[in-house]
């Protein structure tokens, strides 16, 4: 499979890898995906007071292009605000990879991903302090 | 000096990618490729094997039958059992095919195994919608056949079990012998897919009661587009023919004989005849040394029995490590994967699910397979690339993560999608 330079440039220097604590009430974690399916996208976002996205964690069970699309996709959130990230779409993060019609289920998945990742961190913020153990459970 | 520059300055004397992948293809032997070339062009052996009123068919016919009775040598065959054909999957094609179509009236139930190579399966699949029935059975969990089921499944009607030598994915060799037995005794016919086996595992056929075997050519240093299907004599195994034309190959299989392809087949035969046993050691060792410098990474599971397994082959699966991500990282060596992403069905390998692995660790498997021109600082540089790149992905991994605090993966309810 041949992949674009974008797909292996983050493939190669993933950005933003990493976690952060769930039970902080300013994060919002997103766990999408499945194994048996052959890929799992973690997403996690810290937001701060004025509802605008600090930071981007993420890690990635799956191919090169499920690497590549959560790594673009935490870059492209930091500095968003929760509504502005919530408007992302996979086609445009399939577009900016050139990704292959065969991967695009990548790109679906990290959409999915940072919708699971704010809707958690709202979930958070209904609660009060009571933090979630689980994010998919 | 430090690591990285230890791998540097072996590399400087390392041509890469490192091709580990001698299952899907090998390169032909030079012998083979000098061999061949003989036979092509004006100055050389290039008439037509059929042609019987000149000396260019003479010619062209004796370097045929050369090369059928060294295709016979290396598995005891008479060289008269011997057709050729354009490859393993014709040759597992006209076995299949060609002896349920002229056995129909005696029955139509055939026995093969869920871990058989796609030939085999596709022509069962086919026999299926003409009419027959056919038993896949399911291997053991280390891949082999438990040979009790095998004789449950046969039935009155049972008319042929088709079995392959060695698996392609993981290497696992069956115990063809004993089943040679098992049918002989029950009056059913049986046919071997050789493919993966001939010039890596003994095979006699004198001794081993099989009925039906394919070979390839570009398994073992030969050319592809030719292969070679062996049809017992006595007891005589009749077959109908799938290809019509010239009446070739005493009818069994019409067409142009490739002298070309034929010779280097037979070459290539010959050369695994003479240095099988030699190679065999070699090539284990490296195998031992790929698997030992390896075997210690955490989560790593070999895929298939490996006492029962030809020299070359290694099948790993590291787990919560995805296998086309793997195989990205391992750039510098070709190499395959079970992974769904790496196939076209994008269904992780119908291989280790069929042993019971979950799909976690089919989808992170990756099969390197070891050939006459591996070296030791080849298996070397895999061994520091393969750690260096699983450690790197894991700490991606939000799988590697979750077990890594305890959490029992199988017990996640996951969103599916």
């Amino acid at each position: 499979m041949a992949y674009s330079a974008k797909v292996l440039d983050h493939y190669e220097n993933p950005r933003n890898v990493g976690s952060f604590d769930k039970n902080d009430p300013s994060v919002g974690t997103g766990m999408v995906g499945a194994p048996a399916c052959g890929d799992v996208m973690k997403l996690q976002i810290k937001v701060n007071e004025q509802g605008v996205i600090e930071d981007a964690r993420f890690k990635t069970y799956g191919c090169g292009s499920a690497i590549a699309s959560s790594s673009l996709l935490t870059e492209w959130v930091k500095g968003k605000t929760l509504e502005e990230a919530t408007r992302i779409k996979n086609t445009e993060i399939a577009e900016e990879l050139a990704l292959p019609p065969v991967k695009i289920h990548c790109s679906v998945l990290a959409e999915d991903a940072i919708k699971a990742a704010i809707a958690d961190y709202q979930r958070k913020q209904a609660q009060g302090e009571a933090p979630r153990q689980e994010c998919n459970s | 000096m430090d690591q990285h520059n230890e791998r540097e300055a072996r590399q400087g004397r390392l041509k890469l990618p490192i091709y580990l992948d001698y299952a899907a293809t090998t390169p032909v032997d030079p012998r083979v490729a000098e061999k061949m070339c003989a036979c092509l062009t004006l100055d050389g052996n290039f008439g037509n094997p059929a042609s019987r009123s000149h000396v260019f068919g003479w010619r062209a016919e004796e370097a045929v039958e050369e090369a059928r009775r060294q295709v016979a040598a290396l598995v005891n065959a008479d060289p008269r059992e011997i057709i050729w054909t354009s490859g393993a999957t014709e040759s597992d094609n006209l076995a299949i095919k060609g002896v349920a179509h002229f056995y129909r009236n005696k029955g139509r139930h055939i026995v093969t195994c869920k871990t058989e190579h796609k030939a085999v399966l596709d022509a069962c699949r086919q026999l299926e919608r003409e009419g027959y029935e056919v038993t896949y059975l399911d291997p053991e969990p280390n891949g082999l056949l438990d040979l009790d089921k095998l004789q449950q499944a046969l039935r009155d009607d049972t008319i042929l079990v088709s079995i392959m030598h060695v698996n392609n994915e993981i290497g696992v060799i069956q115990d063809i012998e004993a089943i040679g037995e098992i049918t002989r005794e029950r009056g059913v016919l049986f046919h071997c897919d050789a493919a993966q086996s001939a010039g890596k595992v003994e095979i006699d056929l004198q001794r081993m009661k099989v009925d039906l075997m394919s070979f390839s050519a570009h398994k073992i240093y030969g050319p592809k587009g030719v292969g070679a299907l062996y049809v017992r004599r006595k007891p005589r195994v009749r077959l109908e023919a799938q290809m019509h034309g010239g009446g070739h190959e005493r009818g069994m299989r019409s067409g142009t004989l490739p002298t070309h392809q034929i010779v280097g087949m037979g070459e290539a035969f010959r050369i695994a005849r003479e240095e099988m046993a030699q190679e065999n050691a070699r090539i284990l060792q490296l195998r031992n040394r790929l698997w030992n410098g390896i075997k210690d990474i955490e989560e790593v599971y070999v895929n298939g029995d490996l006492e029962r397994r030809v020299a070359g082959n290694l099948n790993v699966s590291f787990n919560f490590v995805e296998g086309e991500s793997l195989i990205m990282a391992l750039k510098d060596m070709a190499v395959s994967s079970g992974s769904a992403c790496t196939s076209a069905s994008l269904e992780p390998s119908y291989v280790l699910r069929a042993l019971g692995r979950n799909d976690e660790l089919a989808h992170s498997s990756i099969r390197f397979t070891i050939g006459r021109y591996t070296t030791q600082e080849e298996i070397d540089y895999t061994v520091a690339t393969v750690r260096e790149k699983v450690a790197k992905l894991r700490d991606l991994s939000p799988l590697w993560e979750m077990y890594k605090e305890g959490i029992d993966l199988s017990k996640v309810q996951w969103a599916a999608h």
